[in-house]
């Protein structure tokens, strides 16, 4: 009966405003709006478009067939962490500055908080979880603990996922090429140095 | 980000005719700069037609010796294309000195070309900014401005242009092709972007409906002798504050022909076409370097925080014609 009379006093509430009270508040709210920019119109005009509909997108993760329906607006970061619970990889910035977002697309490393998951039909992704198990780890893997090439270790699985893909494209000749090759990952605790270390390992034995 | 529909066109009429029907519509390629403008509520396209299916992947050596470099080619697949790396240096070296090598991997030449501001006062949506709302103010000329450019600014807007493959294909006189409903047509680098003046959120001749399918680079035997050199506040993956593309062509000491373009200092990437000029029939020397940096830069204007551009810029050209020319005298 509470909520009864919940309801009757919102009711009796109402009921107090007089429609001249009603004309003035409503004025107050309309001028309100009036003067918002036109940014904010812009804005508010695209809240009130309808729903996109979602998409189904198949796509090859770490070895598994993945469809899935998905908002447009999904990032494969996004995809991989919500839609297919694979939290290896990590949000930093998810702007495309820090490199924790870090997967090989099609043996690629890319972004992937900057790539559409719509866009990611028919591809083959490779993320940490894809490259090696505790049991049976990656070289990669192997190396960067080894080396301590890490401390807080949230920039490692894109670390390792950029180092694999470094290596693939062959592009590094001296300790300066693997640092400028890596700089697109970021490493707040500056492991750098053990970083650099367990990447030439790796290449020195391939 | 706001929503949006999302349709993948198979061929570039499809993605023509689809932008056609749809003001709203934008295409997405690599997408590095339109994802994060439409996470910043920037960009609010209806829809996205993704264009990354289309055969635009070509790089191509034409009969008359020119390079046609496919718009969906990616930065890092040009920047190692063998036959840029030796008979266009600066192009090369320019692409490797901008952004990282997993954004170099996802970013599309003409996606390069139509790359937005990095203004902080652009994306700061809180602020007024005369080219994401034309009419509410210019944030930067009265603001924290150390990054804008000192060329090429008008009292609406004095934004750089952020693109370090851009300023290489300035001095290259790269062409871009364009394709529309109306057919093919071609527009020249330097007459594509555009200075601010009064219409900052026009930034280049694009029409609605066309679409970039390829660029250009004409064929310049003395462009093997080129660099690009980039000064910023980090050594790697950050914005220039100066940077210049330059080459030579020296016969016994005298220049015979010279190409210098500018990053990080116009609102536009900057051609030095007098600069150029005053060098040929020189002695490559540094005072030779020095007064043509001194003709490049003669128009700039600074501003509260980047009045260390000029000196700064004029080191980097010369630095970066010693370079290829020789540290003489």
């Amino acid at each position: 009966m509470a909520n009864k009379n919940e309801n009757d006093t919102l009711v009796n509430d109402c009921d107090i405003i007089t429609r001249k009270e009603f004309i003035a508040q409503t004025s107050a709210f309309t001028a309100a709006i009036t003067i918002t920019t036109s940014s904010t119109k812009k804005i508010i005009n695209k809240l009130s478009a309808p729903a996109p509909g979602m998409l189904t997108v198949a796509m090859n993760v770490n070895g598994k067939e993945k469809t899935l329906e998905i908002d447009p607006r999904t990032t494969l970061l996004d995809a991989l962490r919500e839609n297919m619970h694979l939290t290896g990889t990590k949000k930093g910035c998810d702007r495309g500055q820090c490199g924790a977002c870090t997967v090989l697309v099609d043996g690629r490393r890319i972004n992937s908080c900057l790539h559409l998951a719509a866009m990611c039909d028919g591809v083959k992704v490779t993320t940490i979880e894809g490259l090696g198990t505790p049991d049976n780890m990656h070289p990669m893997q192997e190396a960067f603990l080894k080396h301590d090439a890490f401390q807080c270790g949230y920039c490692t699985p894109g670390q390792i996922c950029s180092a694999v893909g470094l290596l693939k494209e062959g592009h590094a000749k001296t300790d300066d090429d693997i640092r400028e090759l890596m700089s697109g990952n970021i490493c707040r605790c500056g492991a750098y140095q053990n970083i650099l270390d367990a990447i030439k390992e790796v290449q020195q034995n391939a | 980000m706001y929503p949006f529909t999302y349709i993948k066109a198979k061929t570039n009429k499809e993605a023509i005719t689809a932008i056609g029907s749809n003001s709203n519509a934008k295409f997405i390629g690599g997408g590095t700069n339109l994802i994060d403008l439409m996470k910043m509520n920037i960009e609010m396209p209806q829809q996205l037609i993704d264009i990354t299916s289309l055969d635009l992947k070509k790089i191509e050596t034409l009969p008359n010796g020119n390079i046609k470099i496919g718009a969906l080619v990616r930065n890092s697949d040009l920047a190692y294309d063998e036959t840029i790396m030796q008979k266009f240096p600066m192009l090369s070296k320019a692409l490797l000195a901008g952004a990282s090598p997993q954004l170099r991997n996802m970013a599309t030449t003409a996606g390069n070309i139509l790359q937005r501001t990095r203004c902080s006062y652009f994306y700061d949506t809180a602020m007024p900014c005369n080219k994401r709302e034309p009419g509410s103010g210019c944030s930067a000329i009265k603001g924290y401005n150390r990054m804008h450019a000192i060329l090429g600014t008008s009292d609406k807007c004095i934004a750089t242009h952020p693109s370090d493959m851009c300023v290489a294909m300035a001095a290259l006189d790269a062409i871009i092709h364009i394709e529309s409903a109306n057919g093919e047509r071609t527009i020249n680098f330097l007459d594509f972007h555009l200075v601010p003046g009064d219409t900052p959120e026009k930034e280049n001749v694009l029409q609605p409906g066309e679409l970039i399918t390829a660029v250009e680079i004409p064929a310049l035997p003395f462009a093997s002798n080129s660099t690009y050199i980039k000064v910023r506040d980090r050594h790697s993956y950050e914005f220039a504050l100066t940077s210049a593309a330059v080459a030579l062509e020296i016969n016994d000491g005298i220049i015979q022909n010279a190409r210098i373009a500018l990053g990080g200092v116009g609102t536009k990437p900057w051609r030095c076409k007098e600069a150029e000029q005053s060098l040929i029939n020189k002695k490559a020397t540094a005072d030779n370097f020095s007064a043509a940096a001194d003709i490049a830069l003669k128009d700039v204007k600074t501003f509260q925080y980047n009045a260390f551009k000029p000196k700064l810029a004029k080191q980097t050209i010369i630095s970066a014609l010693q370079t290829i020319g020789g540290n003489n005298g």
